[in-house]
């Protein structure tokens, strides 16, 4: 028997990382479906970020009460880990607790530590199941949380409480260990299950704790939960440059240069492809990774003026949109080897003109973001789309883009008026 | 009111130690007007050495950027450039957040590089140097004011404090909406939306915004972009409420307390 749930064990845990390997690799090459765009200087400006925004969680702490609940989970989520360490060695070689002779009165502290985290994240998890369910915070009842995204929440944070719960109750049921949080359920135990039985609770406990962590490890990437990971890479990718600022684009640079200095065209210069986005694929990597890694929190959407004024933008829900796209697509390209047009794309089938018209590019979603996820660099890709490659702009746009163009100015006034107020 | 253009400086040999970029509202809106002659009149009093681009000062492309529209953008910008650099412009301030941001974030890739600051933040020199001095009496003392955040001069680029301090400087009561600074509520303008209708929805944004400024209570709303001072204006308008607060630019405020 012995043996045999050896191999079970090591088969399991081979195929839990392997599956999860290959789903990264897909994100990943999802990801970089997207245009290039280079996000490498200033290194150490964008260690800083990482520093401050991903392991400091300095954005979450505007909320403070949330920020420290929200701490304990990820804090609780890494230091809990490393007893995996020893549960997979245990796994593997068929051995209990291999740690704990050698380690000795270490062992006891740190599997302290871990059941006192256990615990906190318990509540934690028991008080932002209630924001979310009972007090019915605003941003979590949105109706960009229909269906799935919802129920993905309320998942993540039920996995989290059984896997906490089986942590626990494994050491309670094992009578040869007393660790600070389990003691206290042992006496219960032994006055209701005999020598037999608690070894079983044990057993079942162990392997439900680890088949739980293998699972919710694979829920991972199809989930919000995914942000554990990407938080990191957003952060050290986030843009440098003050946010008001509108990325460039050379080619269209380059088109009015030419047409004003016909000099300076190359002979063979290539007409650029097209222009803005009206698909995923033709955003940037980033705006693409900003997409995975967007946790749903909805800290955007609550700060859009848009939004809570009742139109129809809601930059959770570009983020989101954006990331089933993709997500679309690279099913899609893993199916057929090469994209098979499917009818439909991120411009009009997934976000629609009126969201994208409502944008006032006030910054308060790229402010608000805790992990620099910018809503409005995909606003602005779709709006450039809409306008230069479909001409579809509301007419008072039009009459603007005219009056800029014949009057230099976005009104219909006389350029020569420009300096009437000096003599007014 | 006695504006010198770079053309006329230039004529007469002379370089301006600073550019004044009026924008197309500073110039052609009404309203907006009395801004700029406000910040003018500032920069005379001052002994500020000034000159306007006057009828060769053309629209930034901020809206049809923002709208989506790049090539209207790079023209413009392209065009601008060439006038700024064959005048040999080295510093710039402006009234407009939004020419403030393009000029000082988006030029320069496209070979428009300068110094440029906003009025504010020029005001808030102005006086830290002792260059503007107010009068003892001036008739701002003791008034309380709230102040609005334009987004293209507070999160866009992180300039919170210049208004507050020059508003500070004038002994006013600064009394802070509930969302200000980082967290400020956008007047409803920005991305082009001064140019078109808003989409549906519940409520105007500018109505939004009037309403946490009226419930400070306070005798003035300060902006520091013509835009921004419309919006909030109409928003007030709307209510149509005889008590409501006037809504001023920092600049206005500074002219009338000028000595």
């Amino acid at each position: 028997m012995g043996l045999i749930s050896e191999i079970i064990f090591t088969l399991i845990t081979l195929l839990s990382f392997g599956i999860f390997a290959q789903k990264i690799l897909r994100i990943r090459h999802s990801i970089l479906l997207g245009k290039t765009a280079e996000l490498n200087d200033h290194p150490g400006q964008r260690w800083r970020n990482v520093i401050l925004l991903a392991l400091g969680q300095k954005k979450m702490f505007q909320k403070p009460i949330v920020a420290v609940l929200h701490l304990i989970l990820y804090i609780g989520f890494i230091i809990i880990n490393i007893e995996l360490l020893e549960i997979i060695v245990d796994g593997v070689l068929g051995t209990h607790r291999i740690f704990s002779a050698s380690m000795g009165g270490l062992y006891t502290f740190l599997i302290n530590t871990f059941e006192i985290l256990a615990l906190l994240v318990t509540i934690a998890c028991v008080v932002f199941l209630i924001r979310r369910n009972v007090i019915k915070l605003k941003r979590f009842i949105s109706k960009d949380l229909e269906g799935w995204p919802r129920s993905d929440a309320n998942y993540i944070l039920i996995i989290e409480i059984l896997l906490m719960s089986l942590f626990l109750l494994m050491n309670s049921a094992d009578h040869e260990v007393s660790f600070m949080i389990s003691k206290n359920f042992t006496p219960w135990l032994t006055a209701n299950f005999d020598e037999e039985q608690l070894l079983l609770v044990e057993k079942t406990a162990w392997w439900l704790h680890i088949i739980g962590i293998y699972t919710f490890m694979n829920y991972l990437p199809y989930s919000k939960h995914l942000h554990i990971v990407l938080a990191f890479p957003n952060a050290y990718y986030a843009p440098l440059v003050p946010s008001g600022t509108l990325h460039n684009m050379p080619d269209i640079q380059n088109e009015v240069l030419y047409a004003m200095q016909p000099e300076l065209a190359p002979a063979n210069a290539a007409a650029p492809e097209s222009f803005g986005a009206k698909e995923a694929t033709e955003l940037s990597w980033k705006n693409l990774m900003d997409a995975y890694s967007c946790s749903e929190c909805g800290r955007c959407t609550d700060a859009c003026p848009a939004n809570s004024t009742g139109k129809l933008l809601s930059p959770r829900k570009i983020m989101m949109a954006t990331r089933d796209r993709i997500e679309t697509i690279s099913k899609n390209i893993a199916v057929n080897k090469v994209f098979v047009p499917d009818g439909k794309t991120l411009l009009h089938d997934y976000i629609t003109v009126e969201e994208l018209r409502a944008c006032t590019t006030c910054n308060a979603c790229v402010q608000e973001c805790p992990i620099s996820i910018s809503p409005l660099d995909i606003i602005i890709e779709l709006r450039r789309s809409l306008v230069m490659e479909q001409s579809n702009a509301p007419q008072e746009w039009n009459s603007m883009f005219s009056n800029i163009e014949n009057n230099f100015a976005p009104w219909k006034f006389s350029p020569d008026d420009r300096d009437a107020w000096t003599k007014a | 009111m006695k504006v010198l253009t770079m053309a006329e400086m230039m004529a007469s040999g002379e370089q301006p130690e600073i550019l004044f970029w009026v924008g197309c509202a500073g110039s052609f809106d009404q309203r907006a007007q009395k801004i700029t002659k406000a910040f003018a009149t500032i920069l005379n009093k001052a002994g500020v050495k000034y000159a306007i681009l006057g009828k060769e000062e053309a629209c930034t492309g901020d809206p049809a950027r923002r709208a989506g529209n790049e090539f209207m953008f790079q023209m413009m910008a392209y065009q601008n450039i060439q006038i700024l650099n064959g005048y040999n412009i080295k510093k710039i301030v402006t009234t407009c957040p939004h020419c403030f941001n393009t000029l000082k974030n988006e030029y320069p890739v496209l070979g428009g590089n300068y110094d440029v600051i906003h009025h504010t933040q020029f005001l808030q020199e102005l006086i830290e140097q002792g260059k503007i001095k107010f009068t003892d009496s001036n008739e701002w003392k003791g008034k309380t004011i709230t102040y609005h955040d334009s987004c293209y001069l507070g999160r866009a680029n992180e300039i919170y404090e210049a208004p507050r301090k020059v508003l500070e400087s004038l002994d006013m009561e600064l009394k802070e909406m509930k969302r200000c600074k980082s967290k400020g509520l956008c007047c409803g303008a920005g991305g082009a939306q001064m140019f078109k209708e808003e989409e549906k929805g519940e409520k105007r944004i500018n109505t939004e915004r009037a309403e946490e400024a009226r419930a400070r209570a306070t005798d003035f709303v300060a902006s520091a972009c013509p835009f921004c001072n419309t919006m909030l204006s109409d928003g007030l308008k709307v209510a149509e409420n005889q008590n409501d607060p006037a809504v001023l630019d920092i600049a206005e405020i500074v002219a009338q307390a000028i000595k």
